[in-house]
């Protein structure tokens, strides 16, 4: 399986997990270091900057994890931005995952305010990952703005309804220069390595493991299932193959 | 503008107390395997007629809550800033007719006392007050939430009825959400209940969340006090106000408390008696309704109600809670809205949270994003 490379740095695992939801910060550990994850996302709401003994960052102290510090809970992005620069401080880290849904109910990413928050934040030297609706158009537009890589969802967030959006992904993948990590609604392993044949760079999983009867267990699932996926798609699928060839009538006639 | 008083007033209590009766078998089913769940099938949910389908209803509402909000529950501390209160209700130890001594805290003894909350390893404060203009009012509200704002991630409060304006300025203050209580949706007897001060207008009280809505709060809590009237016809109402504010405050969260009438100094007894298994069936038909909202609640509930309801559907607990000003440090013995029952430590809490497989969350917010 080829490394992963997002603004030059490279990861060996294309499975990015989520740490909420899990019923305790040793199983998130646990899970997490399950998957073989280099990148996992912290929610900043969650984070007690003020002291240096948070739980979750504590926990999750390892050579070969990565923290992406995410904005959820912002609901604009002047809310976002000025969470970022927090987030910054706190954990010394410029890698940001981008989220901003106005809206509590299903948390469907503001894609306008999301491309305004990109902007700014790429200006200010941050690695922006923005969390966005499957839109072909907005991925190219977030190009422009400096994103360095694209997170569409599948489907609803924390739904498990897998790849609802996969012909917009389809369109994302073929033209993006930039790396597509399929972010919400992945479900089972299986709708994992269905993205991961489709060609996305890398997915990002939460629910799915956090709420599973063995979050551990089910973490090496999806780890095994992404890079079953990532390894099909690096060896070049076969063309399913829908119709019956055996005859040609309509070009038959070319040699005769 | 509108407000949910427009909608209110087409339905009849009566009709919806019929309605909820007679929901058959066949009607709870239905409303068990919709893919999308309507207020037709919350009344099935919250009907006699689903008593057989507890259990089910018990494990659904877990499985959603824990797709929704993952295996945590948020812990908060109330804390009470005075008990002057000029109306009359008749089921609250606070009321104006009750002749004791009052308190309001000052700013010095508030530090006293969020010194023994954050000791209690809280990051979630919830203020509370009784409803006296001189005592407390925007002003004091902007005093003591400044006083505050340093040491918590989250500030909730549950103060009188305010107006628009003045939730923007608390808002701008720092406040996350606001919780009010409509007490009964029962327009006819609120009056009996609420006889005096400003809190008698039913009305007023009845479009207070839209005026939360208007003024950008984050969250809107709402509830009815269980024990006055038919909890199954209080909680079609209240589901309709959530419907309703959803809808229109789309930007907003929301949550449920279900504060069940305890003991306090002069009130009544209980109109109707809210049982165990009632509860659990409104929380699992909340949660069946509505995926997103967050039901909590309170140290008013019995060890051994708190100790199995974790896994039910709810998100939320106070803990170690005192319901009195100055309860925590400054004056213990102060006249107390109603008496907690479950009066295990927050520490306690926690490890029972923990035992049942579930995160104790202590902060989940950050005053950042209120800027």
């Amino acid at each position: 399986m080829q490394p992963l490379s997002i603004a030059g740095k490279e990861f060996h695992s294309r499975l990015f997990l989520g740490t909420g939801k899990f019923g305790s910060l040793t199983q998130m550990r646990d899970a997490v270091l399950a998957s073989g994850s280099e990148l996992v996302t912290v929610a900043l709401k969650r984070m007690d900057l003020e002291t240096d003994t948070d739980g979750m960052v504590v926990s999750l102290q390892h050579p070969g994890i990565n923290l992406l510090p995410n904005t959820s809970g912002a609901r604009n992005a002047k809310e976002a931005v000025f969470a970022a620069q927090l987030a910054r401080e706190a954990l010394e880290t410029n890698w940001l995952k981008l989220e901003i849904h106005p809206d509590p109910k299903y948390l469907l990413p503001d894609a306008r305010e999301t491309l305004k928050a990109t902007e700014e934040l790429a200006k200010l030297g941050f690695v922006v990952l923005p969390y966005i609706h499957a839109d072909p158009v907005l991925c190219k537009q977030l190009e422009d703005a400096g994103t360095a890589a694209v997170m569409p969802l599948g489907s609803p967030i924390g739904s498990n309804k897998g790849l609802k959006t996969a012909d917009f992904l389809e369109i994302i993948i073929e033209q993006s220069k930039v790396p597509v990590v399929i972010d919400a609604g992945i479900g089972t392993p299986s709708h994992a390595a269905a993205a991961m044949e489709m060609g996305a760079d890398a997915v990002l999983v939460n629910t799915a493991i956090a709420v599973a009867g063995d979050p551990v267990a089910m973490a090496r699932a999806f780890s095994l299932s992404v890079e079953a996926g990532r390894i099909a798609y690096e060896a070049k699928l076969a063309t399913p193959i829908k119709h019956a060839v055996a005859s040609s009538p309509l070009t038959a006639f070319l040699h005769d | 503008m509108t407000s949910f008083i427009d909608i209110f007033h087409t339905y009849g209590w009566k009709d919806i107390q019929h309605s909820i009766a007679t929901k058959t078998h066949a009607d709870v089913e239905r409303a068990l395997y919709a893919s999308h769940r309507t207020l037709e099938d919350f009344k099935a949910l919250i009907s006699p007629a689903a008593l057989p389908y507890l259990e089910t209803m018990a494990q659904m509402s877990q499985q959603l809550t824990q797709k929704r909000f993952g295996k945590t529950i948020q812990l908060f501390a109330p804390m009470y800033l005075s008990n002057e209160c000029n109306n009359i209700c008749t089921y609250c130890g606070f009321s104006f007719d009750n002749r004791v001594k009052r308190k309001t805290l000052t700013e010095s003894e508030i530090r006293q006392e969020i010194d023994v909350i954050l000791n209690n390893g809280f990051k979630h404060i919830l203020l509370v007050t009784g409803e006296s203009d001189a005592h407390v009012n925007i002003d004091y509200f902007k005093k003591a939430i400044a006083a505050i704002k340093q040491s918590f991630a989250n500030i909730s409060i549950e103060f009188q009825p305010l107006s628009t304006a003045e939730y923007q300025t608390l808002h701008d203050a720092g406040v996350h959400s606001v919780l009010v209580y409509q007490e009964t949706y029962h327009q006819d007897v609120y009056k009996t209940y609420h006889p005096k001060g400003r809190k008698s207008n039913f009305n007023y009280r009845l479009e207070t969340p839209d005026r939360i809505g208007q003024a950008g709060m984050h969250k809107i809590g709402l509830g009815v006090l269980l024990g006055l009237e038919d909890w199954r016809t209080e909680s079609f109402f209240c589901a309709l106000h959530l419907d309703y504010l959803q809808r229109t405050y789309w930007q907003t969260k929301y949550s449920i408390s279900f504060p069940r009438m305890r003991p306090a100094e002069g009130i009544i007894e209980p109109n109707v008696i809210v049982t165990d298994h009632d509860l659990v069936q409104m929380i699992c038909a909340y949660r069946l309704f509505c995926e997103d909202v967050e039901l909590s609640i309170s140290t008013r509930e019995s060890e051994k109600l708190r100790n199995n309801i974790i896994p039910l559907g709810i998100t939320s607990m106070s803990a170690g809670s005192k319901t009195n000003p100055g309860g925590y440090a400054v004056e213990p013995t102060s006249l107390e809205q109603f008496e907690i029952s479950d009066e295990r430590s927050s520490k306690e809490i926690a490890a029972l949270i923990a035992r049942s497989g579930y995160e104790p969350l202590w902060k989940d917010w950050d005053l950042s994003f209120a800027r």
